[in-house]
């Protein structure tokens, strides 16, 4: 959503405002002195460039007003705004890039991670530090350790999966609570059908993607995500989720928010952006998916308390707001960020039924701070999809905050230093690791760290196999390059590092570009037009001080740019790590002939589906992708997508940096339809809007019919009737006697100023200025292609007042259009337009005994047709209220329309039934009117008119000036399309029975017979009604030429019949006009 | 093993799709985009006129524009006699293209309904059955419970804000796989030696006396008998390098999928009155499109807020829908023309020819333009299917309005 300057109330969201296309485009001067090709270059032509661009808005839901922007159809961004009438700003610079993080400009990014990331840090140890004292060795039950981890052995929950019951505790998720009953295969492939287990700890889970079955039905969530709670029951699944069939009962709702700084990810970088930020009175955000502080720091172990005693502070900082468990999913145009809060999914059956279970943000920030960290990647190697391969972080991250171990006996296969740190975490913990096989030849202090722990260090070497159905038993290894296995090693856990992936996804959204960075074997943030920056591992920076002291810097940057002074927060000390050694770029891994290399588990594809896909020709990430559907699964590829172009780049043999990755789209991780829906359901997915009278429809059984958003009386059946059976006799009562309607909801619009009379002759195609005050006009509105777009009355109030009305569903859009109109291309007019709409009341009343009813509740009106003529007004008293009698027929019947204020509309309505009683006055809804028009021959514009006829189509060139030298329209009359004598008129339709009913938009034919398809067709039923005052069926209808064939037979093809009709006139009833005066 | 999701697995492509030749000097015909529309044109230039000597030019990947961002919708239930004419040619040649192309489109006539939500939708949505039954097309008038029956998860309660009245239901119509499509296309046009060419941009329409005779691009100029653009959004920009202002403006249209879900939706639906239109594809994705944005645009992405409105309407129409989750939304740039319909034949300068302006239209018509595009290429006059969309009808003012009452916008 933009972000648009109004030039009047300054920065609002676009949802405030339309778009009116191209700007600077006058009305010509003289139209009729313009050639078709010219006249068509102003109608229908408007520049489309790709670049800045002059158009036009409107500040609709604000100050009303029409202003000119310029703004660069290439990035949506707003250049300039200025006033209607102001000439375009010569030159506007576009917002240059910016680089992702700026610090990483003044120094290349060492070739070794483990380095700090610039000078002014302080400098600390190299990468992915030991954590804390690991749990101790257990002597309890399982795969659970007696203490630690970040759940609440207090709280037991009960839950089931796949039909057994487990235990697991407060702070587990639905994974670490099954790998701790010994549960790790969690879902069958989807094409092959092989088993798979958790692979990881977070959202970017490829293979235990599950089903929630209760408390309530839920698809494909990724267990390492579902907090567990008490009651939970949820199934595995085959890649494919099922829905509900019963309603949601859960409430969604969404929120604006707008900050100085929005921080996404509190991780160590994300906290330290925070702290620096958190006094300084900036507002600020910090947003995390889960539902506690500290990021990657929860999964290590390192830096225990931090997170909490910050996250404790940020809480007590006024200006700053945490929000947990919420997943910033979508970076938009102009800062706009959406994220989902998830409320009480985590509360299972207990949820509060009152608290809306999720919640959008609507985030819009001056500034913004990306600090989403990193997934690590897995690697192609022989047999990578058994149940008990896992990413490493990943299973350390199972140890630290779960207390569970993944596994007993583990290998640890990886081709970078972060690995180490899990392996002698996990080996601290119990886990027996019998190698770590590492790819490259030398892999430095932490593999003799990992040596002096007494575990095996392969230098050099690979995984060429494994085996284990239901679960890993054996791996085998062999120097890297060879295909035959050397070794085997009985395992139940195989941990794997094929390196980091910075989590990019919000900044490629916003419109960053990223680039390859050799050293660290990945794709990183570069440069960005947004006001963002990227710090931590999302920023490829994996050394925990430099994280701390990136992130420090960036929240302290970003609100510095907004006018606020950070503080310098102390930053927690890192233990001194080992020197670190670089990591080895890798994606294909030898092994055994003919096992099969996942690159993507959840889409079942490998390494030979891949080359497939290139051996076909593609040479195309986006090509191999849709060969084979590697990243489109559930997943989104977050584990798979840079490995698969790696994979691809190594079957071409060019470098990955020329191939890039896949487009990350919104949102990061998918959201439910009911959070994005909101509360925008139901009665509050548009409003109702209804008359002052409507309490007295409904008591009075009235059925109602949707008009745009009014609710309308449709018709009020009387015992039992039906609607043609209500409508025949509301007809009836109304032509013999007297009916009533409610007509409050037509549009009326007051238009003041010594210039309305020549706004109204511009705006409709006949003449408004010689309106006599006290007397009313019936007149037409065309656009300017000639084609009706709306019509109604004008009222002569004074001679610088009119009150116009409209359709009841085109009452904005005319104003809107009349707004335009006069602030675009008139502005010289001195003329003010206000919606009355909602101002006036109006009760129609119709039929011959309509002036007796009236007299009698207006003893101060001349009702006589010499006092009070056709299409005149007079202000009167009805009922003892003030009000304004419109003496306008739109049923041919003698009529007046009393207006008044809403406020007395009822006690009106009720004085004129009772008066009306002696003669049987009878309400009436839409559908009578209806009939009743269409006896006339009126037309329903966008009824009988569908946005391609002329007022001369419809029989109306008498109300199209000749006199006037201009009106909008007029100069589209005068197209060669538009003189062509067959065009369809409105015309009269009888079927030759009259008992014939043809339904609305039957079609017309000239022949007897239908010839083989296509038919050629004349034209088309508008409007059909049983007439009470003809005692028949008729229609109107739009034929060719349909003037020209008034007496002759066409054919209705209805269902299997051609039904035969006479082409009439459109008047059919009181052709002379003679019931008009009573 | 235990057996495959349904769904699961989707026809394996061809073993071989196209070469990537380095671009001639010359072609007889260069088409400008290989998206749907101009690989239908270059296979339809070689099977029905024998023109081979023929490069497709694609400033990006193959089919990665608006070809790989569509909802894969195919119907031909159109008001008007121009427009049922032509989707209705196109409808045919889909019926018969796994054949023709020998790939598996995964054409799945699924059929479609359309909704009413008002009288004026009812009286429009028969006017268009009625007209389109006796055009030759398919097409029924369904109540209410008709509705439910052809789409049991359609909520035809009349507690609804907008309640569903009745639908059209055009049983022929469906869905493809889009990429499918393409690549068949692109497959039949490589092996009739025409030259698939990608990552060329065209920088320059070269025009000499009225008549153009090449293209500049970014790997050298390439000399051209004719040259016909297909590059939907991107018309206006190509247009200009000749001289020809087109009344199209370019706009974000986006869509989205949910995760793969059991099968609950047996067919299409679309609804005017609360913008939505949804199916469920082979795999079990809900597929969704949303509104255009209001402003032109070239960025590919749109505002978020659309989407929010889509949903909302779109729990309207399916409450079951309620805990599907949007997995992924793109944008693709639809060329609007001002009756939404498409401008396809000659233009002010010889040896160019437009295709454009076909909205959200583009995706169903793919083999017929193609057919007729072709056509018009060959014989340097349109075919009758495409005559009537002409540029020259803005100036005379035979719109084909599917923008009128009766339309429906996408």
């Amino acid at each position: 959503m933009l972000l648009i300057s109004c030039p009047w109330c300054g920065p609002r969201d676009e949802a405030e405002f339309h778009y009116g296309g191209q700007a600077h485009v006058a009305y010509p001067q003289d139209p009729s002195a313009l050639t078709d090709e010219e006249w068509a270059k102003y109608l229908f032509f408007r520049d489309n460039p790709k670049g800045p661009f002059a158009e036009r808005w409107t500040h609709s839901a604000g100050c009303r007003r029409w202003f000119n922007a310029v703004r660069d159809t290439s990035t949506n961004e707003i250049l300039a705004v200025y006033r209607t009438g102001e000439a375009r700003p010569a030159t506007v610079e576009p917002r240059p890039t910016t680089p992702a993080s700026p610090a990483a400009t003044l120094e290349p990014r060492s070739a070794n991670p483990a380095r700090p990331a610039f000078e002014d840090e302080a400098p600390s140890g190299p990468n992915g530090g030991l954590g804390a004292e690991p749990p101790a060795t257990s002597t309890a039950t399982g795969l659970r350790l007696a203490t630690g981890g970040r759940i609440n052995r207090a709280e037991p929950l009960t839950f089931t999966f796949d039909g057994t019951e487990y235990q697991g505790f407060r702070g587990d998720t639905l994974a670490s609570a099954l790998l701790a009953n010994g549960v790790i295969a969690a879902a069958t492939s989807i094409k092959l059908g092989r088993p798979r287990g958790i692979f990881s700890a977070g959202v970017e889970e490829p293979n235990a993607v599950i089903q929630i079955e209760e408390p309530f039905p839920e698809p494909m969530l990724p267990a390492t995500t579902v907090e567990l709670y008490d009651g939970l029951v949820a199934t595995s699944l085959p890649g494919q989720g099922r829905l509900a069939t019963r309603p949601d009962p859960a409430r969604y709702d969404a929120v604006h928010a707008h900050c100085d700084l929005l921080i996404v990810g509190a991780g160590p970088a994300g906290l330290a952006a925070a702290a620096a930020a958190a006094s300084s009175g900036a507002r600020v955000i910090l947003a995390d998916d889960r539902p506690e502080l500290g990021g990657s720091l929860l999964g290590t172990g390192e830096l225990p308390g931090w997170a909490d005693e910050l996250g404790a502070r940020l809480e007590s900082a006024p200006e700053v707001r945490v929000l947990r468990r919420t997943t910033v999913f979508g970076y938009y145009d102009d800062n706009h960020l959406l994220a989902v809060e998830r409320r009480t999914n985590h509360l299972g059956a207990a949820a509060p039924a009152n608290m809306s279970r999720e919640r959008v943000h609507r985030i819009r920030a001056r500034r913004v701070v990306l600090a989403t960290g990193a997934h690590e990647r897995s690697l192609a190697f022989a047999d990578n999809d058994r149940p008990g391969i896992m990413l490493a972080a990943s299973a350390r991250t199972h140890l630290h905050r779960h207390g569970v171990l993944p596994g007993r006996h583990a290998v640890v296969f990886t081709t970078n230093d972060s690995a180490y740190a899990a392996a002698l975490d996990l080996a601290a913990a119990g886990v027996r690791i019998a190698a770590i096989v590492d790819t490259r030849p030398a892999p430095g202090e932490w593999a003799d760290r990992a040596r002096a722990a007494g575990i095996e260090v392969l230098a050099g070497y690979a995984v060429t196999g494994t085996e284990g159905e239901a679960r890993l038993t054996a791996v085998s290894v062999a120097p890297y390059g060879e295909t035959a296995a050397q070794r085997e090693f009985a395992a139940d856990l195989l941990l794997v590092s094929g390196g980091w992936n910075p989590v990019a996804h919000l900044f490629s959204q916003a419109g960053g570009k990223l680039r390859y960075d050799e050293a660290l074997g990945t794709f990183v943030p570069d440069v960005v037009r947004q006001a963002v920056e990227v710090a931590g591992s999302a920023n490829g920076t994996f050394d925990l001080a430099a994280v701390l002291a990136q992130g420090a810097a960036a929240g302290a940057r970003a609100i510095e740019a907004e006018g606020y002074t950070p503080d310098a927060p102390a930053l927690p000390a890192v233990p001194a790590q080992p020197q670190g050694t670089p990591p080895m770029q890798v994606f294909t891994v030898p092994g055994r002939e003919g096992a099969p290399r996942f690159v993507d588990l959840q889409r079942d594809v490998t390494v030979d589906d891949l080359a497939r896909a290139t051996g076909a020709g593609m040479r195309s990430v986006e090509h191999t992708k849709r060969y084979t559907t590697a990243g489109t699964a559930n997943d989104q590829g977050k584990t798979s997508g840079v490995l698969a172009s790696g994979v691809v780049a190594d079957l071409l043999g060019v470098d990955i940096c020329a191939l890039g990755t896949t487009t990350f789209r919104p949102p990061y991780t998918p959201v439910s339809f009911a959070a994005l829906a909101g509360r925008d359901r139901g009665v509050l997915s548009d409003p109702v809007r209804t008359t002052a009278l409507h309490g007295w429809h409904v008591e009075h059984g009235a059925l109602f019919e949707n008009v745009g958003q009014w609710k309308r009386p449709w018709y009020y059946p009387q015992d039992g009737e039906d609607m043609d059976t209500a409508v025949l006799r509301e007809c009836a009562a109304t032509r013999e006697s007297v009916g009533f309607m409610d007509a409050s909801t037509l549009g009326k619009i007051d238009v003041q100023g010594p210039d309305a009379g020549v706004f109204l002759d511009l705006l409709y195609t006949n003449m408004m200025s010689t309106l006599k005050v006290g007397m009313i006009r019936y007149g037409v509105m065309c656009k300017p292609d000639g084609m009706v777009f709306d019509d109604g009355t004008v009222i002569r109030l004074a001679p610088d007042r009119f009150l116009v009305t409209t359709t009841t569903g085109n009452a904005a859009t005319v104003l809107d259009w009349m707004e335009e109109w006069l602030q675009t291309e008139w502005p010289e007019l001195k003329v003010h337009c206000t919606s009355v709409t909602e101002q006036w009341a109006t009760v129609a009343l119709v039929g011959p005994k309509s002036r007796d009813v009236l007299a009698s509740l207006a003893p101060q009106l001349a009702v006589s047709n010499d006092d009070f003529p056709f299409m005149a007004w007079r202000e009167t008293t009805v009922a003892g209220i003030e009000a304004r009698v419109c003496r306008i027929s739109f049923s041919g019947e003698l009529a007046y329309e009393i207006n008044v204020s809403p406020w007395e509309a009822l006690a009106l309505w009720e004085a004129v039934y009772e008066a009306g009683a002696p003669y049987g006055i009878t309400p009436y809804g839409t559908e009578t009117m209806h009939v009743l028009r269409a006896e006339k021959g009126y037309p329903i514009i966008g009824q009988d008119t569908d946005g391609t006829i002329t007022p001369h189509d419809l029989g109306m060139s008498w109300a199209v000036s000749k006199k006037k030298p201009d009106f909008i329209g007029k100069r589209s009359f005068a197209r060669a399309d538009t003189v062509r004598p067959d065009r369809k008129h409105l015309v009269g339709l009888l079927p030759e029975d009259p008992g014939t009913f043809l339904p609305e938009g039957t079609q017309l034919v000239a022949d007897s017979e239908l010839p083989a398809p296509p038919v050629p067709m004349l034209g088309h039923v508008t409007s059909s009604y049983r007439s009470a005052a003809l005692g028949r069926t008729f229609a109107l209808a739009l034929v060719k030429g349909g003037r020209d064939r008034i007496g002759e037979r066409l054919y209705a093809p209805v269902g299997d019949r051609l039904v035969p009709v006479t082409v009439a006139g459109p008047v059919l009833y009181d052709p002379e006009g003679a019931r008009r005066d009573g | 093993m235990s057996p495959t999701t349904p769904g699961a697995d989707l026809p394996d492509h061809p073993d071989f799709l196209w070469r990537t030749p380095e671009p001639k000097r010359s072609y007889d015909v260069v088409i400008v985009g290989g998206g749907g529309h101009g690989l239908a044109t270059a296979h339809y230039l070689a099977k029905n006129h024998g023109i081979t000597d023929v490069a497709v030019l694609e400033k990006g990947w193959l089919a990665g524009g608006n070809m790989a961002r569509n909802t894969t919708i195919i119907r031909s239930n159109y008001l008007w006699d121009e427009s049922a004419g032509i989707y209705e040619h196109a409808l045919k040649l889909w019926e018969g293209l796994d054949e023709e192309l020998d790939y598996p489109i995964l054409f799945s006539q699924r059929g479609v309904l359309n909704l009413a939500h008002s009288l004026q939708d009812v009286r429009d949505s028969v006017r268009r059955v009625e007209a389109n039954r006796l055009n030759g097309v398919d097409a029924e008038w369904l109540d209410a419970e008709q509705v439910k029956e052809v789409c049991p998860i359609v909520n035809i309660s009349p507690d609804v804000r907008y309640p569903v009245l009745g639908g059209t239901y055009q049983p022929r119509a469906g869905i493809a796989k889009h990429d499918y499509v393409a690549w068949g296309f692109a497959r039949s046009a490589d092996a009739a030696g025409i030259d698939i060419i990608q990552n060329c941009e065209v920088t320059g329409l070269d025009v000499v006396g009225g008549r153009v005779v090449g293209v500049q691009t970014n790997l050298g100029p390439i000399a051209a008998g004719k040259v016909a653009l297909c590059s939907a959004g991107h018309t206006s920009v190509l247009a200009a390098m000749a001289g020809i202002d087109l009344p199209v403006q370019s706009h974000p249209l986006q869509a989205l999928v949910s995760e793969l879900l059991e099968p609950v939706h047996p067919t299409v639906v679309m609804s005017n009155a609360v913008h939505v239109y949804v199916s469920q594809a082979h795999k079990g994705e809900l597929v969704m499109g949303a509104g255009i944005d209001a402003y032109n645009s070239y960025t590919q992405r749109g505002a978020f807020h659309i989407i929010e409105d889509q949903m909302a309407a779109a729990l309207e129409l399916f409450p079951v829908f309620a805990r599907a989750h949007v997995l992924r939304t793109w944008g693709g740039i639809v060329d609007v023309s001002p009756d939404a319909s498409p401008i396809v034949g000659l233009s002010p300068v010889d040896n160019l020819y437009l295709n454009c302006g076909w909205g959200t239209g583009g995706f169903k018509a793919t083999p017929g333009v193609g057919w007729v595009y072709a056509h018009t290429i060959a014989h340097d006059t349109p075919h009758p299917l495409n005559a009537p969309f002409s540029l020259d009808r803005f100036t005379t003012g035979a719109l084909v309005d599917e923008h009128g009452a009766a339309a429906v916008a996408h």
